[in-house]
């Protein structure tokens, strides 16, 4: 279900809005309205929000994109166009209304936190349930458990000043999440924190998103955290939206230069997986192989060990070359006991950093299986640090084998 | 050529006139108000003298120290065993009384008007060029209406002390409600407070410590005014200082003269960093 739908939404800011629309329908440019002493917010917006997706709003300062967040809860008030959350259209709303959607149904998380200096972080916390008129024993109760959420137990005393940049920015996630509220907008949430402990928070987010069934909408400048955490992503230029679509569509298929300049900087290395990394295993050994064959195999092409595959391709294991010395030494006719069958494997979708961590511990090429184990290809210690060198790199006929 | 002598404006005549149009009319409700406020300043002044100056010394001590400290304490405790000693213990507590009254009233006409003025553009247009206008008169002229409408003494001197001291009030209180972070007031919109919830709990004690620097400045204004007020007879330390410029007794001048400066300084340090909690350095 759609729980957000915005149409054709634009805010122009000056003292006269109007006019700006009529410049803006003439097809003045921005810089013409600007000009006519009108600012211009963001132009004939429009996508929708599934229930429980997590969009991402992303685009460079000034882009419109904090325009647009505050719209949602008439933070700004558009000046043209729609706004329906759940089935009711926020730009119509009595000021009731808008109270209760604020306090029930929409929270925000703000990039500098803003937190309260004189107030506790408990009671920072319970804001949001304080203005609704809840008692003091159950908002208590309600921040302490959102405390506990975002992993700041024992933290309810203490004042802001008291905290690191992440605990702040918890706190404030906290106070988000104890009203309970569906929608969750997060305007560049983490963009003021340290890398470290921004990729932290991202993974949290992502957890406490799935446990929660949040609608989010998170805003950033940045594509790496866009593209880590955002089921879609909607681009932002000047106002317009210039894509919406899922990271691959986006770094795959971007609609136009802008976009394509934007996703030419985007550190991939995240985004690499066995799939993209692997290449195709030319030799391979079958348990039926003797040491001698296989041995030969080896030497010919001065591999270190080999991998053993059915007449199928299901992958059975690998051999080392020491194994294999040692066995044509003794005289052995069958290389079935040397096989090691538990050898680590990847799946197509294993990200990069994973298989960084296996090769840390695993001397030898990686092979790359399906869920019936069958072998795909196999991913080589040359492969990886060429894709991590240049990070779109096109796979090429020197690092075909190492 | 000859230049056409254009006659005087006859504003002091205006003025006049008005006032005493003002007095013939309003005065019965000045004079009302009058009594409350000179049966307040004698209630606390005869309180404070019925106890022996050592316990109220002890009482200022003590609260002193719970405030700023034992350094300010003991400074205190000197200072104020130097007023005993000078025999100016009731001539300190009348001036403290009229402080106290003053800062009382300013507050609380300084604060509301202050907020409002914060929170409208149209008020803030009308009160502060009139905090302008306040302050820039010399004090000493408000001395004169004050007495048709509030008779001779210490309520003349409390209400000139009002309109002298209470500017700092209404001017950094606006100050402080104005310079609250921007994102903190889209904090409290963003979880649906209304107005006066924004106002309760997120801007007023954000400006907490503003408001508090200009009440400290109120009250070290209504001290020089209090002083200043002892020509309409409002007695305590100015009185002892106008006694001796009347005899030309420089000596008994100083010694009034320091316990005002004592005075001063008990009140300017203890009320200064009030409002100033932990949570204030951010």
């Amino acid at each position: 279900m759609q729980i957000i739908k915005v149409k054709h939404l634009t805010k122009i800011f000056g003292p006269h809005p109007e006019q700006g629309l009529r410049l803006l329908d003439a097809g003045k440019s921005n810089g013409q309205l600007r000009e006519a002493g009108h600012a211009v917010g963001i132009v004939d917006v429009s996508f929708e929000v599934e229930e429980g997706e997590l969009l991402v709003i992303m685009g460079l300062s000034g882009s419109g994109k904090s325009t647009l967040l505050r719209c949602v809860n008439l933070l700004n008030i558009p000046s043209r166009g729609q706004i329906i959350v759940g089935d009711e259209d926020v730009t119509r709303c009595s000021h009731e209304q808008l109270l209760d959607l604020r306090r029930r149904r929409v929270s925000m998380v703000f990039q500098h936190f803003a937190l309260l200096p004189h107030r506790s972080v408990v009671d920072n916390v319970a804001y949001g349930l304080e203005v609704q008129g809840i008692n003091e024993d159950e908002r208590r109760d309600r921040a302490i458990e959102a405390l506990h959420l975002v992993g700041l137990k024992d933290w309810e005393e203490a004042y802001p000043h008291q905290l690191s940049g992440g605990m702040q920015q918890r706190v404030g996630l906290a106070r988000a999440l104890a009203v309970k509220s569906d929608i969750l907008l997060m305007d560049e949430a983490f963009s003021a924190l340290d890398p470290l402990i921004r990729h932290d928070m991202q993974q949290e987010l992502a957890s406490l998103q799935r446990q929660m069934k949040k609608t989010i909408i998170f805003i950033t400048h940045d594509l790496d955290e866009a593209l880590e955490i955002g089921d879609r992503i909607v681009l932002m230029r000047e106002g317009r939206v210039v894509q919406i679509g899922t990271s691959e569509e986006i770094l795959n298929n971007p609609a136009d230069a802008y976009v394509e300049r934007f996703v030419e900087n985007v550190d991939t290395s995240h985004m690499l997986t066995a799939q993209s990394l692997m290449v195709r295993a030319r030799e391979v050994a079958h348990p039926q192989d003797g040491p001698r064959t296989v041995l030969r195999k080896m030497t010919e092409i001065s591999y270190t060990s080999i991998l053993v595959v059915e007449r199928d391709h299901t992958l059975v294991g690998s051999v080392t070359l020491d194994a294999l010395d040692a066995a044509v030494r003794e005289g052995r006719r069958s290389i079935t006991d040397l096989i090691q069958r538990d050898a680590p494997t990847l799946a197509p979708e294993t990200p990069l950093a994973e298989i960084l961590h296996l090769m840390a511990e695993w001397p030898y090429r990686l092979p790359v299986v399906n869920e019936r184990r069958r072998l795909l290809g196999v991913v080589t210690r040359t492969r990886v640090i060429s894709a991590l060198a240049q990070s779109r790199a096109e796979p090429t006929a020197a690092d075909a084998e190492s | 050529m000859m230049i056409p002598t254009i006659p005087k404006l006859p504003l002091a005549h205006g003025i006049d006139v008005t006032l005493d149009w003002l007095t013939a009319h309003f005065a019965f409700i000045t004079k009302g108000f009058s009594h409350v406020i000179s049966a307040l300043i004698e209630g606390i002044v005869s309180g404070l003298s019925w106890l022996p100056p050592w316990v109220l010394i002890i009482v200022v001590v003590v609260l002193v120290h719970r405030a700023v400290g034992w350094r300010v304490a003991l400074a205190s405790a000197l200072g104020l065993l130097l007023l005993w000693n000078l025999r100016l213990w009731s001539a300190t507590v009348e001036t403290f009384t009229l402080v106290l009254i003053s800062t009382l009233i300013s507050v609380l006409i300084g604060l509301p008007l202050g907020i409002l003025a914060a929170l409208s553009s149209r008020v803030s247009r009308v009160v502060m060029p009139t905090l302008d206008f306040m302050q820039t008169m010399p004090a000493f002229v408000y001395l004169i209406p004050a007495i048709p409408f509030f008779g001779l003494g210490a309520v003349s001197a409390s209400v000139a002390t009002v309109v002298f001291a209470t500017p700092p009030t209404i001017r950094l209180t606006v100050l402080g409600i104005r310079h609250v972070p921007e994102d903190l007031i889209e904090a409290a919109d963003a979880f649906g407070s209304t107005l006066r919830q924004k106002l309760l709990k997120v801007q007023l004690p954000v400006a907490m410590p503003t408001i508090m620097a200009g009440v400290n400045q109120t009250i070290m204004l209504s001290l020089s005014m209090v002083v200043v007020a002892a020509m309409i007879g409002a007695g305590g330390l100015g009185g002892k200082v106008w006694e001796a410029i009347q005899r030309l007794e420089p000596g008994q001048g100083f010694e009034a003269g320091i316990a005002i400066v004592i005075l001063a300084m008990i009140l300017d340090r203890s009320t200064q960093r009030i409002g100033r909690s932990p949570f204030a350095k951010q």
